[in-house]
């Protein structure tokens, strides 16, 4: 179980997303919605313990934070450098083989059979650079197969894929709730949310609703969520607000 | 025979051209791999701004000791490691960013070691600190190189997971170890230690060729990162390799003469290496079927 306590993350002092109370039940399968900006990102990043929260806090419950398994936007992430698939992958196994110890026979079955669930069969020895999109997003969620973690935070994790990929890494995300992970994403596309996530939280840099996906994706609140939607103020005065 | 003479004789018959090449080797050894990650973290122009940032300690040494080996290489290291611990926090506590603040504290550091060393010394100790004696390199300074190279191959090999892993995906390394910090500064300490190692032969100006080049002239041979650690290393002993044997037979600068020798390098595998300019051109003429 997560509990965020009147949370509030930012940068530079600017709240991104602030005084957010909820609880987030072990099992899970949440979709984070919200306008850009919404600081939908920022929380994931408060969740992994990534952002010193402002205020408020984060506590994780029966999860290690360092066995969360994180998928970042793909923007984040260095293609340039001279990785091969297969050694992207096996950063998955960190939490077994750590820094140092080399990866055994066993290791390298797990990492061919991560890459065989995500359609990557034969991409192993393939440059990072060279892959597509898509292909590179699977790639990602083989390495997340690989960290076999109890809570799994995906930051936008089917933009820019084509439909396919998309239905195909969607399979794996209900695979992961059916095996009682806490699975949380963060997703622009509402239809897809409806079909496929059965609970949701709205952010418009605080909380507008959070529950059930068809209650929460009500007209009201997608209409208050984009009213909102704030612009950075360099001269806002200082939050008198507390914990509600 | 003949034609291996003017290649080995140098070595065979003067004693300060075999430790020339035995310091230029363990330089090419250590501080190659570094400059590679360097390169890979983007942060070549880092390495540039951090030798400067070396000179004030190490001519804060000269100016106290004089031309001793101890003294000025634990000023440069002093200097090095607060320059950049200084850079990164102006970078993170001001709007400032890392490579602005570094050129600021360089900056100011090589004006402030040209004035120290001025105010004691003659033009041949400010040449000796900003260029390097690679040709009178001691048993302190040999000694220093190399064991300034097996900390880097250690803690390489001991980092080298956590530094791929922190290249290609930041976030990624700091969610699953707490060993996002350690690869950090341990990569940061290592430059500058490698640094000060290059600055023995080669200078505060010129040791950051010896890091930097062989990594560039490397990233046109290989596409994986095992080689272009091994490439760099090559082009780096060939180019200390020449660079001092031009340096004997045309009675030139021997430092300014290596960097040339691996900087020609560096243009050769522009043009012919196989991720170079010439040979992908000529690659790409044809395309394959998939």
């Amino acid at each position: 179980m997560i509990e965020l306590d009147n949370l509030t993350l930012g940068y530079d002092r600017h709240p991104a997303v602030h005084h957010l109370d909820a609880t987030i039940a072990r099992g899970s399968l949440l979709a984070v919605v919200g306008p850009n900006g919404a600081g939908k990102s920022t929380l994931l990043k408060g969740i992994l313990g990534l952002l010193r929260p402002l205020q408020g806090e984060v506590r994780l419950h029966g999860v290690v934070r360092h066995r969360v398994a994180y998928l970042p936007q793909q923007i984040d992430l260095d293609r340039t450098f001279p990785l091969r698939v297969d050694e992207l992958v096996s950063f998955g196994l960190w939490h077994r083989v750590g820094a140092l110890r080399s990866l055994t026979r066993h290791d390298r079955t797990a990492i061919a059979e991560a890459l065989a669930a995500v359609g990557l069969n034969g991409f192993a020895g393939r440059p990072i650079g060279a892959l597509s999109g898509g292909q590179f997003q699977r790639a990602l969620f083989a390495r997340v197969l690989l960290q076999d973690a109890p809570l799994i935070l995906l930051d936008e994790p089917f933009t820019a894929i084509d439909t396919r990929t998309a239905e195909d890494l969607l399979a794996l995300v209900r695979r992961w709730h059916g095996e009682a992970r806490t699975v949380i994403a963060v997703l622009h596309d509402l239809d897809q949310v409806r079909s496929h996530f059965p609970t949701a939280m709205l952010l418009a840099r605080e909380l507008v609703a959070a529950g059930p996906t068809a209650e929460v994706l009500r007209g009201e609140h997608l209409f208050r969520a984009r009213q909102m939607a704030e612009a950075h103020d360099e001269r806002a005065p200082v939050c008198r607000r507390r914990a509600a | 025979m003949i034609v291996f003479e003017p290649l080995i004789a140098p070595f065979v018959e003067f004693e300060f051209m075999r430790r020339a090449l035995v310091g230029c080797l363990a330089l090419a050894l250590g501080a190659t791999p570094v400059g590679v990650f360097l390169l890979l973290r983007r942060m070549s122009l880092t390495g540039d701004a951090m030798a400067h940032a070396i000179l004030p300690g190490a001519a804060l040494g000269y100016f106290l000791f004089g031309l001793s080996v101890g003294a000025m290489t634990i000023g440069g290291l002093v200097a090095g490691l607060a320059v950049a611990m200084l850079a990164g926090l102006v970078a993170r506590g001001t709007l400032l960013g890392e490579d602005a603040s570094l050129a600021a504290f360089y900056l100011i550091s090589l004006a402030a070691g040209v004035l120290l060393i001025s105010l004691r010394g003659s033009q041949v100790d400010l040449f000796h600190v900003l260029f390097g004696t690679v040709l009178a390199l001691n048993d302190a300074a040999l000694l220093l190189i190399a064991a300034i190279t097996t900390i880097t191959l250690l803690t390489l090999a001991l980092l080298f997971r956590p530094l791929v892993a922190e290249c290609v995906d930041p976030s990624f390394l700091r969610t699953v170890s707490p060993l996002s910090p350690v690869a950090h500064y341990g990569f940061l300490m290592l430059v500058v230690l490698n640094l000060v190692g290059g600055f023995q032969a080669l200078g505060t100006l010129l040791a950051v060729g010896i890091v930097i080049l062989p990594a560039a002239a490397a990233r046109f041979w290989s596409r994986t990162i095992s080689g272009l650690l091994l490439a760099a290393v090559l082009v780096a002993v060939c180019g200390s390799l020449a660079g001092l044997l031009l340096s004997y037979h045309l009675d030139l600068a021997s430092g300014p003469a290596i960097i040339l020798a691996i900087g020609g390098i560096y243009l050769l595998s522009l043009l012919a290496g196989p991720e170079g300019v010439v040979t992908r051109r000529l690659l790409h003429q044809r395309h394959l079927q998939a």
